[in-house]
């Protein structure tokens, strides 16, 4: 992965970019989320200088946005040698909120009920042949009712 | 003093018959049958045994003295060995602790499927989400959702939709989760009522594919929606593909599914006419459960009364 570090500075500002990380998280995607172009790293922080005429670090602003990336929050494609970064719909982040439900260590999927259990491989081939059998049998006589076996 | 085994006894019954019964019950009558079995069963095995483990305490003097009755007199009258008293005594105690640790699970479950429900800003019932993933299930809340991946929707024909959409919504409106977890407590008490609770969680899907079937007039349809997406969904669906057009699956005209999972019942069951209702098949299991019952009950008076004659005796 391409990142250049993490901003190197003195412990203060370590602090205080600490102190600030939610609300720039917040900040940037904001940004990302308005645009409707993917953006890079530096053009997220040449919108926040253009906004509010704060100098980011660009190593500040690349930590932050994997940090979204890292939690679901923004998606990216290789561009370059780096990513640009668009904003995940609400729908995506459902499906992540979901799919980390079902991974995760609560029963929560005794109390999803999923439309279709696991198949084994024995058990696909008699529904294979089970579906055979019926779409045969509705072949031979349209209009009759399904025969029981 | 047999009977007190009684209750011990039937649950693994109960565990034989349950398979069968799942299958040829009409599956809402089933699921409630076996549902109130596995729980009347549980709660009947637990007594059996909190009986075992009086009987062997009340031999001992300590608590001869403190309850003012002959312990003498109870060991002469009980043939409980007290070996067996400790058993039961500890198995009590291993029933209440799974059953606890089940309980806080589908509690932080339901509270977190709830709380997901509620999550979701949309108004709609069926929430479609993207991602790679074939799925598709209900959540319990408040409204429950039913989640459903795009790339299987746009897989499926609108009747086949309709067919998932129909299963989906029974569960929720069912309340199904809740005749699972009561089985599946059921067993956590006695584990000899799991095959109780899995045919539970078969029956559960059944009732579900019947109203499917019901809600789209199409039983064929709805056997072919889950046989479609159970296909979609294995990992192999190249090569099922062509198993299911035939090319490759020898053409067998009687399957059997005696060992088989629950996908390919469930199609074999919506391929068939729908089951009818059997009363005295019903009847049966009743008369089974109540007799645990009676035994139960039958032994806390025959301990009563032991104690009856122990507290005259001193």
């Amino acid at each position: 992965m391409h990142e250049p570090g993490r901003p190197q500075g003195q412990a203060s500002s370590q602090g205080a970019i600490r102190r600030a990380a939610g609300a720039l998280e917040a900040e940037i995607l904001g940004i990302v989320r308005t645009d409707s172009q993917p953006l890079s790293p530096g053009e997220v922080r040449e919108r926040i200088t253009a906004s509010d005429q704060r100098e980011l670090s660009y190593s500040t602003v690349v930590t932050i946005m994997s940090r979204l990336y890292d939690k679901g929050l923004l998606a990216r494609q290789r561009a370059g040698r780096g990513f640009s970064y668009t904003a995940v719909d609400e729908a995506s982040l459902a499906a992540n909120q979901m799919s980390s439900a079902l991974g995760s260590g609560i029963d929560r999927g005794a109390v999803l009920s999923r439309f279709v259990s696991g198949l084994s491989g024995r058990d696909a081939r008699l529904l294979g042949s089970l579906l055979a059998n019926a779409r045969d049998s509705s072949a031979d006589g349209p209009g009759q009712p399904r025969e029981r076996d | 003093m047999w009977l007190l085994y009684l209750p011990l006894v039937i649950p693994a019954l109960a565990g034989v018959a349950a398979r069968p019964l799942a299958t040829v019950l009409e599956p809402r009558q089933a699921t409630w049958l076996l549902t109130l079995t596995a729980v009347a069963l549980a709660g009947c095995s637990s007594a059996a045994l909190a009986l075992l483990a009086a009987y062997a305490a009340a031999q001992a003097p300590v608590l001869a003295a403190l309850g003012d009755y002959s312990w003498q007199v109870v060991r002469r009258g009980d043939p409980v060995p007290s070996s067996a008293g400790t058993i039961a005594g500890l198995a009590l105690a291993a029933a209440a602790v799974a059953v606890a640790v089940i309980v806080r699970k589908r509690a932080r479950a339901l509270a977190d499927s709830y709380r997901r429900a509620a999550q979701l800003h949309s108004n709609d019932t069926v929430v479609v989400v993207p991602g790679p993933a074939i799925e598709a299930y209900a959540m319990p809340g408040r409204p429950g959702r039913i989640v459903v991946s795009d790339i299987l929707l746009d897989r499926l024909n609108t009747g086949s939709r309709a067919a998932l959409i129909a299963h989906e919504q029974a569960h929720l409106s069912g309340r199904h989760y809740i005749f699972v977890a009561a089985a599946r407590l059921a067993a956590a008490a006695n584990p000899m009522l799991l095959p109780v609770a899995r045919s539970v969680e078969y029956t559960v899907e059944r009732w579900a594919d019947e109203h499917a079937a019901a809600v789209t007039g199409d039983r064929g349809l709805v056997a072919e929606t889950i046989g479609q997406v159970a296909l979609l969904a294995s990992s192999q669906p190249a090569r099922l593909r062509s198993i299911s057009l035939g090319a490759v699956g020898a053409r067998s005209p009687r399957v059997s599914l005696a060992w088989a999972g629950p996908v390919p019942r469930r199609v074999a069951a919506l391929l068939t006419a729908p089951p009818p209702r059997r009363i005295t098949l019903l009847a049966v299991c009743v008369v089974l459960v109540l007799a645990a019952g009676a035994a139960a009950l039958e032994t806390v008076g025959d301990l009563h009364a032991l104690l009856e004659v122990a507290q005259a005796g001193r």
